[in-house]
């Protein structure tokens, strides 16, 4: 059965980008072990031949026209942003 | 005046058609019964002045003979929708005090019919969860308290702030999400009606994204009949949502009192589980015996992948969830966490704004989808989900035109009763419901009657894709059947 350690937890965490103190670790390894148990049942069922579902009702994916039929509306793009300048989101210096 | 509040959808629509009262009557009785059901936590925001704002303007409408099929009604709206100039946040830290600058579909189809918005309503955080316990506002409560106790219950969730509000008669109907059982399990939980249509029948666009493949909005109401009448205006296309499906639709009132003479009625031997209590199986029998004097057949059908749906659905839900999610970044909306780096902020945003139970999925989803796992574990949850849509076509294709289950393994429960010590217990809620979202087939919970200690319990029914119709034509026969249950006032 598969089971995650805690240098596991961490990875996972930083993959989620989600800041997890050394404290939560064992915590949220446990809480992971249990859901992996718990999905584990599926191992026994026989997908041989069996095709992964993409969608669950069949259709034909839809395409719209080529044309742009939206924007000029970057007030509204930025206006629940945390913190901007004229029309940009800032985030911290990412370039050196 | 009898208390305008107590009446169902249909009766409102008929006082106001007749000038009984007007829209800003019942909006202002609905309004002050909200005031004073503040204790139950079903509302996160109150929009008293957009409502009464809404009413005047439609009762002009309806007074120049031009009210929608909703004219005048008052709902509530999970939080989960976006509403344009109107707070929305799924209930969750990270979204802060996000206020969209456009509308959801599905609301806006609400407003374009003449229903009028009394607030927004609580859920758990992103729609993760079956208690309503996870949501940033609190826990909410359900109206309905065991006999004799003074013990606050979970009115269910995700979308428990909809069914509470309906239940306690502060709306007249409410939207809801279902993504696992959020519509059902709450309206099971509260003896309210509450539809899951069938994937693809009502946008997406607008509503805030849990998991793609399997959400969808629905509404939950008093009856089968407000039930079919606020579907009717919640459902249809929309270019903006490229899985929505562009048929038709229906007038789901019509089915209300159709005959379900010589419909095939499938009883699944899977759902009876080891331990199920008595009175569940109870209602089982007398909801199959209802049907059969109606004039339907019941016939005992297998759909052998039961038990793998709900495991199935704790990798795909949260795979989807953990990409999803991923927007919330503390850059474009909601929360900010600082950070040294780009990446510290991230992290430190999403730790903080994100809950436990968000986290969890968030992080078991990632595992899932990384390199070197993707295949033991979301490709073949993707597999097993083909052989549980295969086992409801395999029955359909027998002639079965819908399946009779129960909604739920028991009735409501205290507030902090469950999944404290291990996440996999509050799952279980979901294991009659989530086979429904697995296949994208349209289910419906339908009161049908009460345990040992006087709690609600529903019954499920699950249809054939795009026959919502069947569904409210047999939920019906249950209704008349069971009869309605009102909560006594306690708030």
């Amino acid at each position: 059965m598969m089971s995650v350690d805690a240098a596991t937890v961490r990875r996972i965490a930083h993959l989620a980008r989600i800041a997890v103190s050394e404290g939560e670790v064992p915590h949220l390894q446990g809480e992971l072990n249990a859901m992996l148990a718990f999905v584990e049942q599926l191992s026994e069922v026989n997908v041989e031949g069996v095709e992964p579902m993409t969608s669950v009702t069949p259709m034909q994916m839809k395409k719209r026209q080529d044309v742009v039929d939206d924007g000029e509306i970057a007030d509204d793009i930025v206006a629940n942003a945390p913190a901007t300048e004229g029309h940009f989101f800032l985030v911290p210096k990412v370039v050196e | 005046m009898t208390d305008l509040t107590s009446l169902t959808l249909a009766e409102a629509r008929k006082g106001l058609a007749d000038k009984t009262f007007t829209s800003l009557e019942l909006t202002d009785a609905h309004l002050s019964a909200i005031e004073k059901a503040r204790v139950l936590n079903a509302f996160v925001m109150e929009t008293p002045d957009q409502a009464r704002a809404m009413a005047k303007a439609v009762d002009e409408k309806i007074a120049r003979g031009e009210g929608g099929p909703l004219a005048g009604i008052p709902l509530g709206i999970k939080d989960l929708f976006a509403t344009k100039g109107v707070r929305t946040t799924a209930c969750s830290k990270i979204l802060g005090n996000f206020v969209p600058t456009y509308e959801s579909t599905v609301t806006s189809q609400l407003w374009r019919d003449g229903a009028v918005m009394l607030g927004k309503l609580n859920n758990d955080e992103f729609a993760m969860g079956s208690a309503n316990e996870t949501s940033c506002f609190g826990p909410v409560g359900n109206p309905w308290r065991r006999e004799g106790s003074n013990t606050t219950l979970v009115p269910g969730g995700s979308s428990g702030g909809s069914a509470s509000a309906v239940a306690a008669l502060l709306c007249m109907g409410a939207t809801a999400t279902d993504t696992g059982g959020s519509i059902r399990q709450p309206a099971a939980f509260t003896a309210t009606v509450g539809i899951k249509p069938t994937y693809g029948r009502c946008s997406r666009w607008g509503i805030v994204a849990f998991a793609s493949s399997l959400d969808q909005a629905g509404p939950i109401a008093r009856t089968t009949r407000d039930a079919a009448m606020l579907l009717r205006s919640m459902a249809g296309h929309d270019p903006k949502d490229t899985t929505s499906v562009d048929i038709p639709v229906p007038d789901y009132e019509a089915a209300i009192g159709k005959s379900v003479k010589g419909m095939k009625i499938g009883i699944p031997r899977e759902y009876r589980l080891d331990g199920m209590p008595a009175e569940i199986e109870k209602l089982w029998s007398e909801g199959a015996a209802w049907l059969k004097a109606a004039g339907a057949e019941l016939v005992e059908v297998s759909l052998p992948h039961t038990k793998y749906a709900l495991p199935a659905y704790y990798i795909v839900a949260p795979a989807e969830a953990s990409s999803n999610l991923a927007r919330y970044d503390g850059v474009r909306y909601g929360l900010r966490e600082q950070g040294k780096s780009i990446n510290e902020l991230y992290e430190n945003t999403r730790a903080e704004g994100f809950g436990a139970e968000v986290r969890r999925r968030v992080m078991i989803g990632t595992y899932v989808l990384s390199a070197g796992y993707y295949d033991a574990y979301y490709l073949r949850a993707q597999k097993v989900r083909t052989l549980i849509k295969k086992d409801f076509e395999d029955c359909f294709a027998k002639g079965i035109d819908a399946i009779l289950t129960p909604a739920t393994p028991s009735a409501a429960f205290g507030i902090g009763e469950k999944g404290g010590a291990d996440p996999v217990e509050m799952y279980l809620n979901d294991i009659f419901t989530v086979t429904v979202n697995m296949a994208g087939l349209p289910g419906i919970a339908v009161p049908s009657g009460k345990d040992a200690q006087g709690l609600p319990l529903g019954l499920q029914l699950i249809g054939r894709p795009f026959d919502e119709e069947t569904l409210f034509s047999l939920g019906e026969v249950i209704e008349q059947a069971a009869g309605r249950f009102t909560p006594a006032r306690w708030w």
